[in-house]
């Protein structure tokens, strides 16, 4: 009867729970519990499974395995409405609004008052604005949500989950794109929910929003449970070290500095996009970093270089001659490739296998008489693989049953298919493991080493700082701060990025994943 | 089971359904299993064939044609119409074969530029061409079939024997060989499985993803040309109505060959398999007296059939 106690007092319980996605463990056996009135954080790296062990337990996947008890009693949700209407709300990371809709739309969708078989629309519109005006929201529920600033849309976000009666509440990076207000009001809406007795799992990467409102802390790293701690108690290097599994200097290699000519040089660059006048250079063996919050205009940079987005005005300039109307073809020509951010959406063929996918920019170079050397091809593709310990070692294998860090890695090594002199990363380190940040990282510091002029785009200021010989930073489409020769520091970096400028767009600035 | 399941993943419903339907066909019906049927099955299969190897390039691309009926329908009343102009049957049958075949590229051409430039949906841009090709078929030959074609035509595409193999059967044969090396040992190939696959990595890899995926639709439609010269010689006249079941017919043959709707997956011989699989069908239904209209209901239900299971098998490869 013991058990059944400590079971009654806690408000959800997840037990050994394991999920798989095609070669990939997500979840291997994680165990988490929620107390009624308590915060309780999930902290770990970008795919570490956080989200997905959220996912679970707002209904969205099915585990593989482990059991789900909802106050003792165990529980099998089939779907996100199966695990809300027993009272699970959910706010997640990527939205789920429909952008077509109205706000009022968007929060009764899936449970519209209906009045005789039509829908009721003064009562909604005058629950949503009562619940607007509680949660100190300013939002016209009239508005249609596509044509809502990022901030407002989470706030949406928020509003739908705060809709239903609930006992457990889940919210995946909610302050992401709030400003200072409105976290605070967020927060003071969940110290008053706490109050009621309700859970609240809350998954962020900012620490100091953690001490606030955190009473215990869960870390995952590569899909196990690596320990849960009680807030108070816990530092900013416990827990690095806990989500890592390392010593911050074991994960950055050190990489010299020997910089030769100025391979690529930008002046006055202005896109269509939204950057203003940026200039920089970089010389061969010498790492460029990027800075910049998210919607700094950061990737805006490598995308006018590498002709996918117009260029407005600015002078581009490539080993001393200048470089008019650059496309990916002549970029990748002339030694200029740009590793987009997202692998899956821009940089893989999915679909195909890892030859195909690492070979794709230097096809041209395997062909002997209009065929394609199939021998040639395969001798390279094998020793790129072994090289860069890419698992598993079988070349036809479809790319999609890799793990991203494998993925990521046959996507980088195109730069070794060719004879590539500029490599620009843009967030090359983007939810993959530790150990395959390593290799990413040795690949970095190879590439520079051997007289590669280096663009390293990102927002994890770690990285920044660790790896860079030089950092610029950016706000708000431009250049603020350049810092040569390593001497960049976290306070320098940060404050820029926040920029000058605290007036008018400032929402509109997302603050980063900044893991310190 | 589990090695049922493999197989299905990796290769698809294509053999799970032709073995089903032999054995079916051969025992609902005597006449099916023989020496002569079969080589009439690989004789019919032939143009449904060549024009699946062209589809199949468009659907490679994540697109597909909607025009390909239409295209030979034209193609059969140019080549025709320029056959009878001339008095020297051998030149005008040169001259009117290469017409036709010129004609359906052009037809491609058209559709290549408007889906790959100026980004139209390759669903609207053929279901038109599909329209305006099959209205000027209609329009040049008056809307009645060309006759007096050269028996020459007929003698040597249509019924001819190469070294003991049908002329129809030679050309499939060669068609499928060179798709064959586009796909696997050409850049183009490469291109059209990184293009369909994912546009956006095509384009980010340097490749030149408008200019390939017209390549695609001339490829298809030069193809879908061949096929309408051959079945112009078969039946020995022009025809504005050729080929209105081939739309239909070559997806659905694609799909079941394991070619994906969704672009980047597929190969040219399984793609064939499919072709012959349709023909079959036909040919067991035609033995079995089922009646035209009942077979029209069977190939529709079949390419939803196809649609359906190619879903499947990726959502359990995915889980």
């Amino acid at each position: 009867m013991e058990i059944g106690n400590i079971m009654e007092k806690l408000l959800l319980k997840a037990d050994n729970i394991t999920k798989r996605f095609p070669g990939v463990l997500a979840l291997d056996r994680v165990s988490f519990d929620l107390r009624p009135g308590e915060v309780h954080i999930l902290f770990g790296e970008n795919g570490a499974g956080k989200s997905t062990l959220n996912k679970i337990l707002a209904g969205s996947y099915l585990p593989d395995e482990g059991q789900i008890y909802l106050k003792g009693k165990q529980v099998q949700f089939r779907n996100p409405l199966d695990a809300r209407m027993a009272g699970i709300s959910a706010v997640y990371q990527e939205f789920s609004l429909v952008p077509q809709l109205s706000v009022l739309e968007n929060l009764f969708l899936g449970s519209e008052i209906v009045k005789k078989g039509l829908l009721d629309r003064k009562a909604m519109l005058n629950k949503a604005e009562g619940l607007l005006k509680e949660l100190g929201f300013d939002l016209d529920p009239k508005a249609n949500v596509g044509e809502l600033r990022r901030a407002e849309r989470q706030m949406v976000e928020i509003a739908k989950a705060f809709q239903h009666r609930m006992d457990v509440l889940m919210l995946d990076e909610p302050t992401a794109s709030l400003t200072d207000k409105e976290v605070q009001r967020l927060f003071q809406i969940i110290k008053e929910i706490k109050g009621e007795g309700v859970g609240i799992i809350y998954i962020s990467h900012r620490i100091d929003e953690l001490k606030q409102i955190g009473d215990r802390i869960t870390i995952l790293r590569d899909g196990k449970l690596v320990d849960t701690l009680d807030m108070a108690g816990t530092d900013e290097e416990i827990l690095i070290s806990l989500m890592t599994g390392r010593e911050v200097q074991e994960i950055f290699p050190s990489i010299s500095h020997e910089p030769g000519k100025t391979v690529l040089s930008v002046e006055g660059l202005s896109t269509a996009g939204g950057i203003h006048d940026i200039s920089f250079e970089v010389r061969s063996g010498e790492i460029l970093g990027i800075a910049g919050l998210v919607g700094a205009g950061k990737s805006r940079v490598g995308r006018a270089i590498f002709g996918l987005d117009e260029i407005k005005a600015g002078l581009i300039t490539l080993n001393g001659h200048p470089f008019e109307k650059p496309t990916p073809a002549r970029c990748i020509e002339k030694g200029i490739l740009y590793f987009p951010p997202d692998r899956h959406k821009e940089g893989l063929v999915l679909c195909r296998s890892v030859k195909e996918n690492q070979t794709l920019v230097s096809i041209p170079l395997f062909e002997r008489g209009g065929f394609i050397d199939a021998r040639k091809e395969e001798d390279t593709v094998k020793q790129i693989v072994e090289k860069m310990n890419i698992r598993p070692k079988r070349i036809d294998q479809t790319i999609n049953y890799l793990s991203g860090g494998n993925q990521q890695k046959v996507m980088l090594s195109r730069g070794i298919t060719r004879d590539i002199t500029v490599f620009i990363f843009d967030e090359a380190s983007c939810g993959i493991d530790v150990g395959a940040k390593h290799d990413v990282y040795m690949f970095l510091k190879e590439q520079a080493e051997l007289g590669a002029a280096v663009i390293f785009i990102s927002s994890e200021l770690p990285e920044i700082l660790n790896l860079s010989h030089t950092v610029m930073v950016m706000h708000a489409g431009t250049n603020v701060l350049t810092i040569p020769g390593g001497k960049a520091t976290e306070e320098m970096v940060l404050s820029s990025c926040f920029g000058y400028d605290h007036s008018g767009s400032g929402a509109e600035c997302v603050e980063p994943n900044i893991e310190t | 089971m589990e090695w049922l399941k493999k197989t299905f993943v990796k290769v698809g419903v294509l053999p799970f359904l032709l073995v089903a339907l032999l054995i079916l066909f051969s025992v609902a019906e005597s006449r099916f299993m023989t020496t002569s049927n079969m080589m009439i099955v690989g004789r019919q299969a032939t143009y449904l064939a060549i024009v699946t190897a062209g589809q199949m390039l468009t659907i490679l691309c994540a697109g597909f044609d909607l025009s390909v009926g239409s295209s030979v329908a034209l193609t059969s009343i140019v080549t025709s119409s320029v056959i009878v102009s001339f008095s020297s049957p051998v030149t005008g049958i040169i001259v009117g074969i290469a017409a036709g075949i010129v004609t359906a590229a052009l037809v491609g051409l058209a559709n290549g530029i408007t889906i790959a430039v100026f980004r139209v949906s390759p669903f609207v841009v053929t279901l038109g061409t599909m329209s305006v090709i099959h209205g000027l078929a209609l329009l040049l030959s008056g809307g009645v079939p060309i006759f007096n074609l050269p028996d020459e035509l007929n003698q040597l595409l249509g019924v001819g024997k190469i070294v003991g193999i049908p002329v129809p059967v030679l050309v499939t044969i060669i068609i499928v060989i060179l798709v064959f090396i586009l796909l696997n040992r050409t850049r183009i190939g490469r291109y059209f499985y990184a293009l369909g696959g994912n546009l956006e990595a095509a384009r980010l890899s340097g490749i030149a993803i408008k200019k390939y995926t017209c390549l695609a639709y001339v490829l298809c439609g030069t193809l879908t040309g061949i096929a309408g010269v051959m079945l112009t010689a078969r039946v020995a006249s022009g025809e504005p109505n050729l080929g209105a079941a081939l739309p239909l017919e070559s997806i659905a043959a694609a799909v079941i060959g394991g070619v994906s709707l969704r672009g980047g997956e597929g190969g040219v011989i399984r793609a064939i398999f499919g072709a012959i699989l349709i023909v079959l069908i036909r040919n067991g239904m035609n033995l079995m007296n089922i009646s035209s209209y009942l077979q029209m209901v069977v190939m529709g239900c079949l390419l939803i059939f196809a649609v359906v299971m190619d879903q499947f098998r990726i959502s359990i490869k995915g889980r």
